[in-house]
């Protein structure tokens, strides 16, 4: 399902803001450079022991999947907030794959 | 009136008095199980989300304290602002009572320096951009409350969870007032 980005990112100000921003650690890492990084493997941000030995790399396809159900794909992580609707999910990860890009990263089109 | 409805900022200006901590602290762990049955149970999740909460308590205490210091926000708003953070004080002291009554220890609250740079605190300009801040930090936590009700084993603590969000609901509501904002148009915006 192709996400609207601009509705992820209301979504994202509105549900993932207490806890998340693109660029800073603060209750959860940081989100920039999320797609394609192994999970638990933001440097300097203090993950669970779960996050950390997991294997799961964050594509659209993971990323919806711990969304819909963190503690099913990964036992034992801490965030425990789900995302219950596909839409919405489609639309958080449209926006973070377009604001979580790499600094200097250039999204070829 | 478009489906919307504008909120009198006096909701934000006239609030006053000062926060019971003990009282409430101690009335919002009532129910919690005592460490003994905690640890029979499986209630690591539970304290999980719970210090995860912790943190965002800390952040909370401390962003407004960035606010309060900042020299941007006039009486009464500074007020008003320094009356929230003691509700934020009083969930931590709430939270760290039910987490040490669980067996589990609190997480630890970091350095003011640490949240100012998390919170970018340095592009405040304004008693607007502070109060902006803050209604954004105040629906982002009332969300997640919301959102890890489902989450817990313990119903008592889905409880705590649930008050907790009532008390960001009602600052978030004060901000929005203040800084002149509508109130959502449809139902059940929260926690959706």
């Amino acid at each position: 399902m192709a996400g609207d980005a601009e509705r992820g990112r209301v979504l994202y100000e509105s549900r993932c803001i207490a806890c998340h921003s693109i660029d800073h650690d603060r209750i959860g890492p940081r989100h920039r450079g999320l797609i394609g990084r192994k999970a638990g493997a933001a440097a300097g941000f203090e993950y669970s022991g779960a996050l950390r030995a997991s294997s799961t790399v964050w594509s659209a396809k993971t990323l919806d999947v711990w969304l819909a159900d963190p503690e099913r794909l990964i036992p034992g992580q801490r965030m425990n907030y789900s995302v219950p609707q596909a839409a919405d999910r489609a639309d958080l990860i449209a926006y973070l794959m377009r604001a979580a890009t790499p600094k200097g990263f250039i999204q070829h089109l | 009136m478009n489906g919307h409805a504008s909120l009198n900022r006096r909701c934000f200006l006239t609030a006053s008095g000062t926060a019971t901590l003990s009282a409430a602290a101690f009335g919002l762990i009532a129910g919690v199980p005592r460490l003994a049955a905690a640890q029979s149970g499986s209630m690591g999740r539970d304290v999980d989300i719970l210090n995860v909460a912790l943190g965002l308590e800390h952040e909370a205490i401390n962003a407004y304290q960035l606010g309060a210091q900042s020299g941007l926000l006039q009486k009464p708003v500074l007020d008003v602002a320094v009356l929230f953070q003691s509700h934020h004080k009083g969930h931590r002291d709430a939270l760290i009572a039910t987490i040490e009554k669980l067996g589990a220890r609190p997480v630890a609250e970091k350095v003011l320096a640490e949240y100012a740079r998390a919170l970018n605190a340095g592009s405040l300009k304004n008693q607007s951009d502070v109060l902006d801040l803050a209604a954004r930090l105040e629906l982002g936590a009332a969300n997640a409350y919301l959102g890890v009700i489902p989450a817990f084993k313990d119903a008592n603590l889905a409880k705590v969870a649930a008050r907790l969000a009532a008390d960001e609901t009602m600052h978030w509501t004060a901000l929005a007032g203040a800084l002149g904002r509508h109130l959502p148009g449809g139902a059940l915006t929260f926690g959706a």
